[in-house]
């Protein structure tokens, strides 16, 4: 099998984006329902948030906003390279939206923590 | 005159071709990725602001309730996800299981929709 042309850091974008979406697109209907429920009153949300206040939900919250933003920069890329056309610097395109990702993934784990 | 001829009639004159349900769902797609842009930038900017110090209850019901703006916000963006993430997700199985038709692409639409529905009812809850 030849893997030249998936090891090109755009492949990796385009598996990551992706994965991304999917994972998000099946975390949606969790988290509407979630908040759709307990938004009820203000005793249930107050009790599902200190619910949410254990390290594991912190850890997968982490995730969630590292695949969103991961998502949206690449997203960005996507588009950049529909609308603007190809550019040589694609494998910078790439590694800033990955470093954007990892960033947001940062300040919020330095925040929530 | 048969379908063919009129067919090849309107291409001659340089009418454009019908779109498929394809290239609308691409355009939905896009134009819902250029909303979740925006939207996304400030969901995030709110969740890593709105959690130093941690989350209560009261503090996101003081930000969104009576707040027209945010529940604006909030349903847009509901809807522009729904709708977006349907349609990965409908890229994705006709990709890979070959699940493809104007069934199938009507039952993603009603599969976004529904998921814009449970979005648009959190926010309203959250208005409310």
């Amino acid at each position: 099998m030849d893997l030249r042309p998936r090891s090109h850091p755009t492949y990796l974008a385009f598996v990551v984006h992706r994965v991304s979406g999917l994972l998000l697109a099946l975390f949606l209907p969790l988290h509407f329902w979630a908040l759709g429920s307990a938004i009820t009153s203000e005793a249930r949300l107050e009790g599902f948030l200190r619910w949410a206040d254990n390290p594991l939900a912190k850890a997968a919250e982490t995730v969630l906003v590292v695949l969103l933003a991961a998502h949206l920069a690449g997203g960005l890329r996507v588009m950049a390279l529909e609308f603007l056309g190809w550019r040589r610097r694609q494998k910078d395109m790439v590694a800033v939206s990955a470093g954007v990702a990892l960033l947001v993934g940062l300040i919020f784990l330095l925040n929530v923590v | 005159m048969s379908d063919a001829s009129t067919k090849g009639d309107a291409m001659r004159a340089g009418r454009p071709r019908p779109a498929t349900p394809g290239v609308h769902l691409w355009v939905v797609q896009r134009v819902t990725a250029m909303l979740l842009g925006i939207a996304v930038v400030v969901h995030l900017v709110t969740i890593v602001t709105a959690v130093r110090g941690g989350l209560t209850a009261r503090e996101i019901l003081d930000r969104t309730q009576g707040n027209e703006a945010w529940l604006l916000f909030y349903v847009v963006f509901a809807l522009a996800a729904g709708l977006h993430g349907a349609i990965g997700l409908r890229n994705i199985a006709a990709e890979t299981i070959g699940l493809r038709g104007r069934g199938a692409d009507l039952a993603w639409l009603g599969i976004g929709l529904l998921m814009a529905a449970f979005g648009i009812r959190a926010a309203i809850g959250l208005y409310a």
